[in-house]
């Protein structure tokens, strides 16, 4: 009777994986890099190309680094989300602008509004490639020590920033 | 009005696929004929309203009605008729409507064919399906109804997917719902016999027919898909184990082994449980593949627009069908009877054997198709399964039963001895491993794999030489040509199926072999030369198509200074929703396809190319037609003509008692 | 006007004088060939259904001039795809690498084949003791061969 029952049981422990698999997102995909040191850059300032912009400057600080650019429709979505943060000060964010024309992102950033303390300028997508960037806009949670806590792939929304980014920022910020 | 109208009818169906689905089964049961006789009525019925509401649809598209969304959705007024009517199927909703009506047609089928059948089973049968068809009718008018009006009208549709704007691409989504809907019918065989207690070797015998149809038209189908894949994508490929490839893939594997599984049951009697659970799974992979297409679970080329509500009802829908019919095998199966006896070394016995490697790699694909979902859903990680790892499993799997293919259509029933197995098939083997070794080294260059190939390759059709050699030998007949006449269809079926995969693995083994592209830049006037033959780049210039405009280059091919062919390879923009399309030329052959793509513009009026040669490719798609045209053989036998001939003469015959148990 | 255009850039230069040998895209035909060896068996994050050699998106060209650079600084295999793992993690690999996690993934096949092979051979090792042989006689093959052959309607 029981090697009668074996299709079943294989077929209800499929559905259950179906199941679980309905509530996943199969086009995210998870950093390796969370937990790491977050790599090392210096990248000119969008602002002012003489200074350079480098995660050394920020030790000791808990920070977002936020991957975006003029040409990404991601970003427009999530930026209004940016500048209520920035408003409120709780976390500085740094912005990296991804493979974009200088101008263009200046035009936007002017349009838009500014959140971002400092702005790298990322022309060649290289220091995008270092952190593991696959679609803009990602944004990082990085630590006293400059190690990467959270990456959000994707737009930002209120709730992910009020569940999961602010309370992350706070346990940081107290060690 | 006319989308009305359709979906009025698509409602009538349902009601009318709840009635099928219920009374006949239950009357069966009971014994009641006044309830199983609804189901012959209902079924035409259900064929004819589904058949309405799809024309309806048709209309819509015809008449360009941008006021139904699933019509402003998936076409355009630039779009021409004959791809605004495969844009029916070219989303989500059409398709499923597309299935339906497969569904109801085979159905009608059914009804037209199973007058041999008893009363109880053609009712149980028929019921069976209509359950099925009250599922898709649900799911279409709940959460996917292809006629919903959008109002205000759109002015103009978004357009049909420029990549499915192609005459491959209206034939193959009805060839591969032909198939995995086909698979239907043997599904409600079996579930009706195990309604019933009665699994007979009449049960297997009736089944045959059906499931060799619909796998006939699922080789089709798939061929068609890859070929499609070939020249539409640009990248020369033929098949990438994409998840909707593994898809069709998964019950064509389960109904190959169904087809001669089922030559065991009717044979021997022997195996019946196995068969239906087969035949359960084949029709089961055909819905999970419907499931992994529209649920968004699997990220593919191919995925529809994905919708949480739709994934779980399709998988409410899974659970039950297949759940409940697996719950009724574990409940029926134990109590059928183990049918004739044969020896392990048998056809029988290889023929199972057989099944046990096909069986292997359905499951294999299977476990490598759903495998990140289970670690993903584990929360292990995320990891990717492709072609590299479907590639090393499914070989070594495939080359067993390739082997096999070559022995076991000479081998006795119930009981076959080696040394005589091995002195007829000596030869057979001499001749294929001498040339396996010594051809590739005549072509050029010497692999393991390409041996390996050619080893299979010739195996099997020297194998089917001395099978059919033996066979001409014990029919009647004077000359050669009335005793090659006096070989069943069924024998020529199963020889021409195998040569198909001869011809397939052929075409396979050449190209992964000696193919060669080459990326070049080309400036007007430049040549490159690839496999023999020099392409000359005449220049590019703009063309205009009904919905499109195109940069189309000018390639002329000679060899040896001989003019070949011209190619006109394209890079087409779709206005409607801005998108840029690589049109590939290819020039075809037996021996070789030419293939040429544009990439970019470069400066100075150069292009990036990219140019292939392709040995024997076409031989991949001619052996799938080969082997369908096998299964066409086999099911146009005399025996089944004959049942059907007679049946049309014995209608009026007096009903007697029935006799449900034959063996 | 396009056409003219066309027309007179190719009697231009389609003379002989022109007529040359087409370069290859790649400045270097060599470390190219490896590339593509290698891109066949990654997978594109952006469009996630290609390879990296497939991929047009611009993600996967910045990839595609990593690995050209790592070529050029004469990296190992290994090492180019250690710097794509640890970036993208394993998903970029095509062939998923034996771990803890992917044995089922790698054995499953294999395995699946000898439980089939045994059960097949077990199955019929009993059948051949518990059956009595011929069960379907010729008697009762002629009567299915019959029945399909009346026909009519029998219940």
């Amino acid at each position: 009777m029981s090697r009668f029952l074996l299709p079943l049981s294989i077929f209800v422990v499929v559905v259950i994986f179906l199941g679980v698999g309905l509530t996943l997102n199969p086009r995210e995909i998870p950093s390796p890099l969370v937990g790491k040191a977050a790599p090392e850059f210096s990248q000119p300032q969008l602002y002012d190309q003489e200074k350079t912009f480098s995660p050394a400057d920020l030790k000791g600080k808990v920070w977002l680094l936020n991957f975006w650019a003029s040409w990404c429709s991601g970003c427009k979505t999530e930026h209004p989300v940016l500048m209520e943060l920035a408003k409120s000060g709780q976390v500085p964010i740094y912005g990296m602008d991804y493979k974009d024309q200088r101008d263009e992102a200046v035009t936007w950033l002017q349009r838009w509004g500014n959140p971002y303390s400092v702005v790298g300028v990322d022309e060649a997508g290289r220091v995008g490639i270092n952190f593991g960037v696959y679609g803009v806009p990602e944004t990082y949670v990085i630590d006293k020590q400059g190690v990467i806590r959270y990456k959000q792939i994707g737009p930002l929304y209120p709730d992910t920033i009020e569940k999961t980014i602010l309370p992350l920022v706070k346990q940081l910020e107290s060690q | 009005m006319i989308p009305e109208i359709g979906h009025f009818a698509l409602i009538l169906a349902l009601c009318v696929a709840v009635m099928q689905g219920s009374l006949p089964i239950y009357g069966a049961a009971v014994g009641n004929s006044a309830l199983m006789a609804v189901a012959k009525p209902a079924a035409r019925a259900q064929f004819l309203l589904v058949l309405i509401a799809f024309c309806c649809l048709g209309y819509a598209f015809a008449e360009k009605d941008f006021s139904v969304l699933y019509v402003a959705a998936t076409s355009n007024s630039q779009l021409p008729l004959h791809y605004r009517l495969a844009a029916i199927w070219g989303a989500h909703e059409g398709s499923l409507l597309l299935w339906t009506f497969i569904l109801t047609l085979w159905m009608f089928a059914v009804t037209l064919f199973s007058a041999h059948l008893p009363e109880t089973t053609r009712s149980r049968i028929l019921g069976v399906m209509g359950l099925v068809s009250v599922g898709f009718l649900l799911f279409m008018l709940t959460v996917s109804n292809p006629f919903e009006r959008l109002i205000p009208a759109a002015p103009e549709g978004r357009d049909l997917n420029p990549l499915l704007q192609d005459p491959g691409m209206v034939i193959h989504p009805p060839m591969l719902y032909m198939g995995y809907v086909g698979f239907s019918v043997a599904f409600a065989f079996a579930i009706a016999a195990l309604l019933g207690g009665n699994l007979d070797a009449a049960w297997a015998r009736w089944s045959r027919p059906w499931t060799t149809v619909a796998w006939c038209f699922l080789t089709i189908g798939i061929a068609l898909g890859s070929g499609w894949a070939y020249y539409e994508l640009g990248w020369g490929g033929w098949w990438f184990w994409d998840p909707v490839e593994n898809a069709s893939f998964m019950p064509w594997l389960a109904g190959t082994a169904l087809v001669h599984s089922l030559a065991v049951t009717d044979k021997r009697g022997g195996f019946k449980v196995w068969t239906v659970l087969l035949a359960i799974m084949a029709f089961s992979l055909s819905l999970l593949g419907t499931f992994l297409v529209r649920s968004g679970v699997l990220t593919s080329v191919h995925a529809f627009a994905t919708d949480p509500k739709r994934g779980l009802f399709i998988l409410a829908f899974l659970a039950i069908v297949i759940g409940g019919s697996l719950a009724l095998y574990a409940w029926r199966a134990p109590k059928v009877g183990l049918g004739g006896s044969f020896a392990m070394l048998s056809r029988e016995g290889m023929l199972l054997a057989n099944n046990v490697l096909l069986v292997a790699a359905m499951g294999s694909v299977l476990l490598g198709t759903l495998y990140p979902l289970f670690l993903d859903a584990l929360d292990l990680g995320k990891i990717s399964v492709g072609p590299p790892y479907f590639d090393s499993v499914f070989v070594p799997l495939m080359v067993p039963a390739l082997f096999l293919m070559g022995i076991g259509p000479l081998a006795q029933w119930k009981k076959a001895s080696v040394p005589d197995l091995a002195k007829r098939l000596k030869w057979a083997f001499g001749v294929s491993v001498v040339s396996a070794l010594t051809l590739p080294i005549v072509l050029g260059s010497w692999t393991p794999l390409l041996s390996l190939g050619l080893l299979l390759a010739i195996w099997i059709m020297t194998t089917s030489a001395i099978g059919l050699r033996e066979r001409l030998a014990h029919v009647n007949g004077n000359s050669l040509v009335e005793r090659l006449a006096s070989v069943p269809r069924s024998y020529w079926g199963m020889l021409v199926a195998h040569c198909g995969i001869a011809v397939f693995i052929v075409g396979v083994t050449m190209v992964k072999g000696f193919e060669t592209e080459k990326d070049v830049r080309m400036n007007v006037g430049e040549t490159a030369s690839i496999g023999d033959y020099l392409f000359r780049f005449d220049g590019a210039q703009d063309v205009v198509g009904p919905n499109y405009t195109a940069v189309q280059g000018t390639f002329s091919v000679s060899r040896d200074g001989r003019d070949t062919t011209v190619l006109y390879p394209e890079k087409r923009r779709y206005p409607a929703q801005n998108q840029v399309m690589t049109e590939a030329a290819i020039d075809p052959g037996l021996l070789r396809d030419l293939y040429v793509s544009l990439g970019e513009p470069l400066d100075d009026g150069a292009w990036s190319v990219r140019l292939y040669h392709k040995p024997f490719i076409d031989w991949i798609w001619g052996g799938c037609f080969i082997m369908a045209l096998g299964g066409a053989l086999a099911i146009s036998d005399r025996r089944y003509r004959l049942a059907w001939r007679r049946q049309e003469q014995a209608v009026p015959v007096p009903t007697r008692a029935a006799r449900r148990k034959v063996a | 006007m396009k056409m003219k255009w066309v027309m007179l850039i190719i009697l231009c230069v389609s003379g002989p004088a022109w007529a040359g040998e087409a370069r290859p895209l790649a400045d270097d035909p060599v470390a190219e060939a490896r590339l593509k060896h290698l891109a066949v068996e990654l997978r594109c994050l952006v469009c996630q259904n290609q390879t990296l050699a497939d991929s047009n998106a611009p993600l996967a060209e910045d990839l595609r001039r990593e690995v050209r650079d790592m070529i050029a600084k004469d990296m190992s295999d290994q090492e180019i795809i250690e710097f794509l793992v640890s970036r993208y993690g394993d998903f970029v690999l095509y062939r998923p690498p034996l771990k803890a996690t992917t044995t089922l993934l790698w054995v499953g096949p294999f395995a699946l084949l000898t439980i089939g092979a045994a059960a097949l051979v077990i199955t019929l090792r009993r059948r051949a003791h518990t059956v009595v042989d011929v069960v379907v006689t010729d008697e009762e093959h002629r009567k299915v061969e019959q029945l399909l052959a009346e026909g009519g309607k029998r219940s």
